[in-house]
């Protein structure tokens, strides 16, 4: 036998031997909070009570680090912890930049709104399922999604919040919920797998999937390698899960069946997780091929934009509407990314920002209003406006919002849109914008002048708002009045994190400090 | 070795989608279960397939030996047989309670959430 070998390995070639700094770990705990909560909560299935006393401040918790996290990202530039201490692309890597700061801050707080709504919302049988843990796995998986810079890592973050979301989705196993489940379900796993066969296909062709070492090798492969492939591969996935035209149908089959506040978080958080992917990998990973996809993009885009329009028209209930009302806004942010310009990105960005509150506050705001008045039909609605004045002021606020009409936050990405558009040339992309705006404006006018002006068709009992509704509407509306009146700094930090895709130089460097790529 | 699991994958992928435009739930979980697979054996042929070369850096060297294959695409497989795994029990579930409380599992017939007339809404005030 021979006598074991010792060799001294020099670990510092392989591994980050320094400690990490204490500000660094801000990157990681939105995830640790979540998971570790969720993990909690669900050994604490039995007390009702205490999951919620457990669960508001844990998101509370998360909004104030995802603001922290986002501070410090403003302050210092993209910021990355590896995994296990091994030195990239070795380990895997949390990178956040701007963009991603952004993006899972406005998660943060469209999460804390539907957990305080939930109060009331989800009865005793709901919180016995499981909602409260549910709600933070699924904040975990979104976290992780918008934060992490390894593609493989976004691929197990997708699956995170996708059975999080059956969960959430099943919560009560009505018929027409197991329904619209199986849709959802189906669908969105087959979108999950096509992702998993292009991780694969991205792996095969660089090596590696730390995204800032893909966003550096891509140049020195692309005469050889099948990039053109991948990309349609990666858009037809994100696509599904965005629910862009021609693969959005799961989408108006599942959102009306669960609770309205189940409803709400998927439309806010859902949608844009697939916006966010495919921004993070066809601007900043696979520019030349987002280019020569752009028209296709921009057809997508604009006929999601019509066509949510138009569906909306058509719906009575107004939770199908809303759903219709979510395609549409993709339809913008695909706009956006078919441009690829500043100017388009940032517009993108910034709706897809609005339309993370908006939405969930939509939805919250139909729940209350089907509250008020008994249903969520349109036939049946009326008579809100002589019930509650201040909830109508809320509501007029908010559809004027969803809209696209000054002077709330719906106007400001639309406006950037619209002129990023004519600056290209591409007139009938700032048309399909107008057009669907217009369309939404006959539908949120109609929806105003039946439930809110047409008198109550039956005699209903007195209900008054509750704090718990009454508080998370009350904060959606302020950020969405607040992003309207004063959209300097939103637009600049939309600005900054759409030149920091499109050059991702300070992203790289994060990654490798040293420049040196191995 | 390659091509012979190349043509494999395909054949899985075919059978897939085969199974998954199906109308019968059932005959879609079976698509998705298949689906699955293939995904996985695309992954692992694409990792290189290799008898009697194990991934064992020697003492002496830096990197691989020639032609050893790639241990990470099966350190991948393996989160994504659980995952797959994982959805499919679920699905299975989901499926039989659809099947038990809408009472069929012709997906054609599966209007409960999506009526096939819905109501349209006011044309008037």
């Amino acid at each position: 036998m021979a006598a074991p070998v010792s060799t001294i390995t020099d670990l510092s070639a392989a591994m980050v031997t320094a400690p990490v700094p204490l500000a660094n770990w801000l990157v990681i705990a939105p995830v640790a909070l979540c998971i570790t909560l969720g993990a909690a909560l669900l050994m604490m299935r039995g007390s009702l009570r205490l999951q919620a006393q457990v669960a508001i401040p844990g998101l509370a918790g998360l909004v104030l680090l995802d603001a922290a996290l986002l501070a410090k990202v403003v302050a210092d530039g993209p910021l990355t912890m590896v995994m296990g201490r091994w030195l990239p692309p070795f380990g895997i890597a949390f990178t956040v930049d701007l963009f991603g700061a952004l993006m899972a801050l406005a998660a943060a707080i469209a999460a804390l709104a539907g957990g305080l709504f939930a109060l009331k919302d989800v009865t005793e049988s709901g919180r016995r399922y499981g909602f409260f843990p549910f709600l933070l796995l699924l904040m975990a998986g979104v976290s992780g999604a918008f934060l992490t810079g390894d593609v493989f890592n976004l691929y197990v973050w997708f699956e995170v919040l996708l059975i999080s979301s059956f969960g959430m989705l099943i919560l009560g196993s009505e018929r027409g919920q197991i329904d619209g489940a199986m849709k959802y379900a189906v669908l969105n796993l087959i979108g999950t797998t096509l992702f998993l066969i292009s991780v694969g296909i991205v792996y095969a062709v660089f090596g590696t999937l730390n995204m800032a070492d893909i966003a550096g090798k891509v140049e020195s492969v692309r005469d050889t390698a099948p990039l053109m492939t991948l990309s349609a591969l990666l858009l037809l996935a994100f696509a599904m899960k965005a629910a862009a035209f021609p693969v959005n149908f799961w989408l108006p089959a599942s959102y009306h069946t669960p609770r309205i506040v189940v409803s709400a978080l998927f439309a806010g958080l859902l949608t844009k997780v697939g916006v966010y992917a495919l921004i993070r990998v066809m601007v900043m990973l696979l520019p030349i091929e987002r280019e020569q996809l752009s028209l296709l993009i921009a057809a997508v885009g604009a006929a999601t934009i019509v066509v949510g329009a138009l569906g909306a028209l058509a719906q009575d209930d107004i939770r199908k509407l809303l759903g219709y009302v979510v395609i549409s806004g993709i339809g913008n942010m695909l706009v956006g990314i078919a441009l690829g310009t500043p100017g388009g990105l940032s517009g993108a960005i910034f709706y897809a920002l609005h339309s993370m509150v908006l939405m969930t506050a939509l939805y919250l705001l139909a729940g209350q209003a089907a509250a008020l008045a008994g249903g969520f039909s349109l036939t049946a609605l009326g008579g809100l406006y002589r019930k509650s004045g201040g909830f109508a002021a809320f509501s007029f606020i908010l559809f004027v919002a969803a809209c696209g009409l000054p002077p709330f936050s719906g106007f400001w990405p639309k406006v950037i849109l619209v002129r990023a558009s004519i600056d290209v040339g591409a007139w009938w992309l700032a048309a399909a914008i107008l057009i669907g705006g217009f369309l939404l404006t006959v539908v949120f006018g109609r929806v105003f002048l039946l439930a809110y002006w047409r008198p109550a068709t039956a005699p209903q009992a007195a209900v008054s708002i509750s704090w718990q509704a009454g508080l998370p509407l009350f904060i959606l509306t302020a950020i969405v009045v607040a992003f309207g009146i004063l959209p300097e700094q939103l637009l600049d930090m939309a600005q900054a994190a759409a030149t920091g895709l499109i050059d991702p130089t300070a992203y790289l460097q994060s990654v490798f400090p040293d420049g040196g790529m191995p | 070795m390659e091509p012979l699991f190349a043509i494999l994958v395909g054949l899985f992928f075919a059978a897939a989608i085969y199974l998954m435009l199906s109308k019968f739930s059932i005959r879609i979980m079976l698509g998705i279960a298949v689906l699955g697979n293939a995904v996985n054996l695309l992954l692992f042929t694409a990792g290189r397939l290799t008898r009697e070369v194990p991934p064992i850096i020697a003492a002496n060297l830096d990197t691989l030996p020639n032609g050893a294959a790639n241990p990470l695409p099966q350190a991948l497989i393996l989160t994504a047989i659980v995952i797959s795994f994982s959805f499919l029990a679920f699905l299975l579930v989901l499926t039989y309670r659809a099947y038990q409380d809408i009472g069929t599992d012709n997906t054609d017939e599966m209007r409960v959430a999506e009526p096939v007339d819905p109501p349209l809404p006011p044309m008037g005030y």
